[in-house]
């Protein structure tokens, strides 16, 4: 038993048994060193979350879990809608479908040679990025409704890439479901000007080298080999989602006492699956997901322009993309039977086994690439999904390596401008738009990705397939 | 005593709290703190562009998330950084606290202005509206 109330249950699974409003345990993966860094916040949103209507099995906190907002950034909750179930704007988060593409792109790292940092330096040029910019695009209303139904499949349609790429996005690319008249005249006004933008904060895009197999078999189906530059997109639904997220809180945590729900942190604002607002609320964040898919999409497209400027044989390909902040009706077995359940992953990815139906049928062998935004100082990880996984927590996995410093300590400790310098020596490149955003995201702000990763694979969450180093770093 | 504001510690983002002798004023000492994530010095941001806005809420704690998220959208759609703010409020007998705000800033340049990084939206996490050691204060997280 840790200080924190968790119980070991079996090497680096702790539990906290149901007790009070709570309806089912919960569960977090992390090993010894992890579980006793973890903030007290975690334990209580863990519990807060396990009393939700309609949970099944457990509220589960992946091993790069830290302090969030109702639930925690690593968190995952599945709802029956049978059940009672609810679907919680807080679950999902502010930055909707924030997530992770990588392209490998048929080079050598040691190809780039001195024409890194021309490279790096036409991708923070051409990348909109940062406080303050716009993106490639300006869109109309109407044109943006067309993104929000349409996701990365309206990218390609409008030229930002192949259609074969589909294939490797999510949900093939296009969220079902989406309803832009369910997302407000001010959400949309802020994303006129942010479709193809990466935002700032903790987004990315970096330039990696892989560095270390793990899997040879599993590398090769995802085309990876050591050495080989791999390109890395971190980034979300931009204002859109926010504003969606602060739209929706609103909204519904006076509703709660409306629907019988009691909710222990305003944050968890939910309502009833089948509910009007429970509707709402996942039409709009339904579209919030493809305005990400778009956005990711679109850089995608932008960086494929940057290569053919300075490495005309190159060929970008899509590796994958994933979504950290969702929810999304997957069928999952429970006790035995198929169900359709909600599954909330909160700074947490989707992590399908061999088999599954949903995968590409290139990936169908072998599993779902997970890919994991480590830190800009350390690596990455490409990992793959297990058939444990689904056992474990509804095929899911981590997301990065979590924070475990405030930015206010990181700035505190480490200078901008310094950091830069110092990242420049171990051969990385960062160009950031501001050298103080560059210190909040200082890489010794990050738990250990390796630990991360490690305790992952340990308790067959997802397995590692490569580890990756950044070579260059365009930061918000 | 002058509009005061601060940055406190939170996990993964940032708090912003506000002192003032009235509810006004810990509410833009809050918006102060906020734009400081947009500008080192707010004192430094032009007033060339006035925006103007209401909100309501049915608590004070609420009306403070109501506004900071108002002044989060105004920011992002128009590209702009404030760094003065004028707040007014009222409490209507039997119905919702409205606040009717004024903003003045420019268009952001984040290298000059010393940006940091963009709010996302401000939460209920930390929370506080009140009064403490003879001020009132106003905090939220912030999401960053």
């Amino acid at each position: 038993m840790t200080n924190a109330g968790f119980r070991e249950v079996e090497p680096n699974v702790w539990e906290i048994p149901a007790t009070g409003a709570m309806r089912v345990p919960g569960r977090v993966f992390a090993s010894r060193e992890l579980v006793d860094a973890l903030d007290e916040k975690v334990r209580e949103q863990v519990t807060n979350v396990a009393a939700l209507p309609g949970i099944v099995t457990a509220s589960f906190a992946m091993p790069d879990a830290h302090w969030g907002y109702g639930f925690p950034i690593g968190g995952v909750a599945a709802f029956d809608p049978e059940k009672g179930g609810i679907v919680s704007a807080g679950g999902v988060g502010f930055d909707i479908s924030c997530g992770v593409r990588t392209y490998t792109t048929g080079l050598k790292a040691a190809e780039l040679g001195d024409r890194l940092e021309t490279v790096a330096h036409d991708l923070y040029r051409t990348v909109p990025a940062g406080v303050g910019w716009g993106g490639a695009l300006r869109l109309t209303l109407d044109e943006l409704d067309q993104v929000l139904l349409g996701g990365a499949r309206w990218a390609v349609e409008s030229g930002w890439g192949d259609p074969e790429e589909l294939e490797r996005v999510e949900e093939r690319g296009c969220m079902r479901g989406a309803d832009p008249s369910k997302v407000s005249h001010r959400a949309k006004v802020r994303q006129l000007n942010e479709v193809g933008t990466l935002g700032s904060g903790n987004h990315y895009l970096e330039l990696q080298v892989v560095d270390r197999v793990f899997d040879p078999k599993v590398a090769q189906a995802f085309r990876l080999t050591e050495g080989d530059l791999l390109v890395t997109i971190h980034c979300g639904s931009r204002g859109l989602g926010h504003q969606i997220g602060t739209d929706f809180l609103q909204r519904l945590v006076p509703l709660s006492g409306h629907y019988g729900i009691s909710l222990p942190d305003r944050e968890l604002a939910c309502a009833p699956i089948r509910s009007p607002d429970g509707a709402d609320y996942l039409g709009a964040m339904r579209a919030a997901i493809n305005c990400a898919l778009a956005n990711r999409q679109v850089i995608g497209g932008l960086v494929r322009r940057v290569f053919a400027r300075h490495f005309p044989q190159a060929t970008l390909r899509l590796l994958y993309d994933v979504s950290h902040n969702t929810c999304k009706v997957e069928e999952h077995v429970v006790d035995g039977s198929k169900r359709l359940l909600y599954v909330h992953r909160k700074g947490a990815t989707r992590a399908y086994g061999p088999g599954h139906p949903d995968l590409p049928e290139e990936y169908r062998e072998v599993g779902q690439p997970v890919l994991i935004g480590g830190t800009m100082g350390t690596g990455s990880y490409v990992l793959v999904g297990t058939a444990r996984s689904e056992e474990r927590a509804f095929s899911s996995s981590c997301h990065g390596a979590g924070r475990k410093m405030s930015r206010m300590k990181a700035k505190g400790i480490w200078q901008g401008k310094e950091l830069i310098r110092d990242l420049r020596g171990k051969g990385i490149i960062v160009k950031a738009h501001t050298a103080k955003g560059a210190a909040e995201e200082a890489p010794g702000a990050y738990k250990d990705v390796e630990e991360v990763a490690a305790v992952a694979e340990a308790v067959g969450l997802s397995r590692r397939v490569a580890r990756v180093r950044p070579v260059a770093v365009v930061k918000g | 005593m002058a509009v005061q504001s601060e940055h406190f510690e939170h996990g993964a983002d940032v708090g912003v709290r506000g002192r003032g002798s009235t509810p006004e004023e810990a509410f833009e000492g809050a918006a102060q703190a906020l734009f400081h994530l947009l500008a080192e010095d707010t004192g430094a941001v032009s007033p060339e562009r006035e925006e103007r806005f209401e909100c309501s809420a049915a608590g004070l704690e609420d009306l403070l998330v109501a506004y900071l998220n108002e002044l989060i959208s105004l920011a992002d759609t128009n590209g702009l950084v404030f760094g003065r703010f004028a707040v007014r409020i009222e409490e209507a007998p039997d119905g919702p606290f409205r606040l009717s705000g004024r903003a003045w800033g420019e268009p952001i340049d984040p290298e000059r202005h010393g940006s940091t990084v963009l709010p996302k939206g401000a939460t209920y996490t930390a929370l506080r509206v009140g009064r403490q050691d003879g001020c009132w204060v106003a905090q939220c997280v912030v999401d960053v």
